[in-house]
């Protein structure tokens, strides 16, 4: 229960009552609430734990991260679903920081 | 193969290795707070890469392992009830109560399901007006704002059928409990990453200087565990006892605001036991009086509740640090993750479910690596 996956934020919502966003975790997507990183874009990369999003992580971290985890067989136990093999990651944000 | 030699950087776990083999001068037990570091290390054998003289203790941050046994009574009194959805994690399921589990309930006609988030049981209380659904509210800080947010969603939807039963526990008071022990022989700690990226650790310095001991916030990585173990020996070396941040791509001193925000509104401080351990006074949270009436404690009557703890049962003083899982008679024998006796051994973040999966596969590696050399 300790684990916290990294995942990136691929999409936003707000239904009215709470910020949520659709998450890419190594090929699996999920749902996630935002409401613990208030200013987290689309492209962010995030550290979940059950369900809500609630650390920023920089994204050379979180794929590094992401790729150990699937190595270990801990995306399966964290997220209960297995990424499928013909995954290829999402392409690397446009936009570059400097 | 996954052990031992396969880290994802082997060349940098060796130099950390060596570097700490080189300033090790004497023997130095370190304290592992989080389960999920318990895992890390045995699943990668980073005590085998240590130098004799490290001794690293299994802290009790495993959220399923010391939720007191009285809690795990209450729930499945609760999920036993007509009329009742109790939700809960996946790996609360298997954790034995006095004379059975969730997972007996639930295949006695409980309807007893798993939820990945907080949130799911809400939005089952949404689904099912007619129900009464409750949440299995357990964890450190890294859990509770997940549960905090899903009582404060309920309460704002107006659902007058969802509750939670909360059993909270807090690090900081667990350290403090750990180093006024008389038998303490913990003199440096590994602090639980993940609960610090949510509480921050400016909770932690005063611990530190007032109980002389450095804690270093480590990650869960083979690598940052290394690093944390690293630091932690330099500063025992130095006599030194600071609070240093090994964590720092998820971690910072403030920690997420708005989840503390959150939390101190649904939750008050309050006393807990600790499966094994027994009270630690302030060590957890309960719902804040504005959030009464979504406990599940008020909603259901739970208070003729007795326990009966396995008496062979040693977990509390693995818990501690007091032995180690092995020095138990019970493990491995009578006592393995298919017929655990205690907590520690059915979730697979205890100290004694990670000795019994990893610690074979260890000596293995050894026998295999020197068969070949
Ligand atoms: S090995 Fe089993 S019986 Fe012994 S302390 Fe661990 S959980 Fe308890």
């Amino acid at each position: 229960m300790c684990l916290a996956v990294p995942g990136k934020i691929v999409e936003i919502s707000d239904d009215g009552m709470v910020r949520m966003a659709k998450l890419d975790f190594g090929g699996i997507q999920k749902q996630v609430c935002l409401a613990y990183l208030p200013d987290a874009v689309v492209g962010d990369y995030a550290i979940v734990h059950v369900g809500f999003a609630i650390s920023r992580i920089d994204e050379a971290s979180a794929q590094e991260t992401l790729r150990h985890f699937r190595e270990l067989g801990l995306l399966e136990e964290e997220l209960g679903e297995i990424p499928d093999d013909e995954y290829a990651p999402p392409p690397p944000c446009p936009v570059t920081y400097q | 193969m996954k052990y031992l030699t396969e880290f994802r950087d082997g060349a940098i776990a060796q130099k950390l290795a060596a570097e700490i083999r080189q300033m090790t001068t004497r023997h130095w037990a370190i304290m592992e707070v989080c389960g999920g570091q318990t895992h890390s290390i045995m699943r990668n054998g980073i005590d085998q890469l240590l130098p004799s003289e490290i001794e690293l203790i299994h802290g009790p941050g495993c959220p399923v392992c010391v939720t007191p046994l009285e809690m795990i009574d209450k729930a499945l009194a609760i999920a036993a009830l007509p009329n009742v959805i109790f939700c809960s994690f996946g790996d609360m399921l298997r954790v034995p109560g006095s004379d059975r589990d969730l997972f007996r309930v639930k295949s006695e006609g409980g309807d007893v399901r798993v939820v990945y988030s907080p949130l799911d049981a809400v939005q089952l209380a949404v689904q099912h007006p007619t129900k009464q659904v409750v949440f299995f509210g357990i964890g450190f800080e890294t859990t509770a704002p997940a549960n905090a947010m899903a009582v404060h969603l309920a309460k704002k939807q107006g659902l007058t059928n969802f509750s939670m039963l909360v059993s909270h526990v807090l690090v900081p008071p667990a350290i403090d409990a750990i180093m006024r022990s008389p038998t303490n022989r913990v003199q440096a700690f590994l602090a639980a990453g993940h609960v610090n990226s949510v509480m921050g650790f400016w909770q932690y310095p005063p611990l530190a200087s007032q109980h002389r001991v450095p804690i270093v916030i480590t990650g869960f990585e083979p690598l940052d565990v290394l690093e944390g173990i690293r630091r932690c020996v330099r500063q025992l070396e130095a006599g030194e006892h600071e609070v240093e941040n090994a964590y720092e791509r998820v971690v910072t001193f403030d920690g997420n605001r708005a989840a503390q925000a959150l939390l101190e509104e649904v939750f008050a401080e309050s006393d807990r036991a600790w499966r094994g351990i027994g009270v630690i006074p302030r060590s957890g949270w309960k719902l804040s009086d504005a959030y009464a009436d979504y406990d599940a404690e008020n909603r259901f009557d739970v208070s003729d509740i007795h326990t009966h703890e396995s008496p062979e049962c040693r977990s509390g003083e693995v818990l501690q640090g007091a032995i180690k899982p092995t020095d138990c008679p019970a493990f491995g024998k009578q006592c393995t993750p298919r017929t655990p006796f205690g907590a520690t051994m059915v979730s697979s973040e205890g100290a004694c479910a990670a000795y019994f999966n990893y610690g074979r596969v260890v000596q293995l590696e050894r026998v295999r690596v020197r068969v070949h050399a």
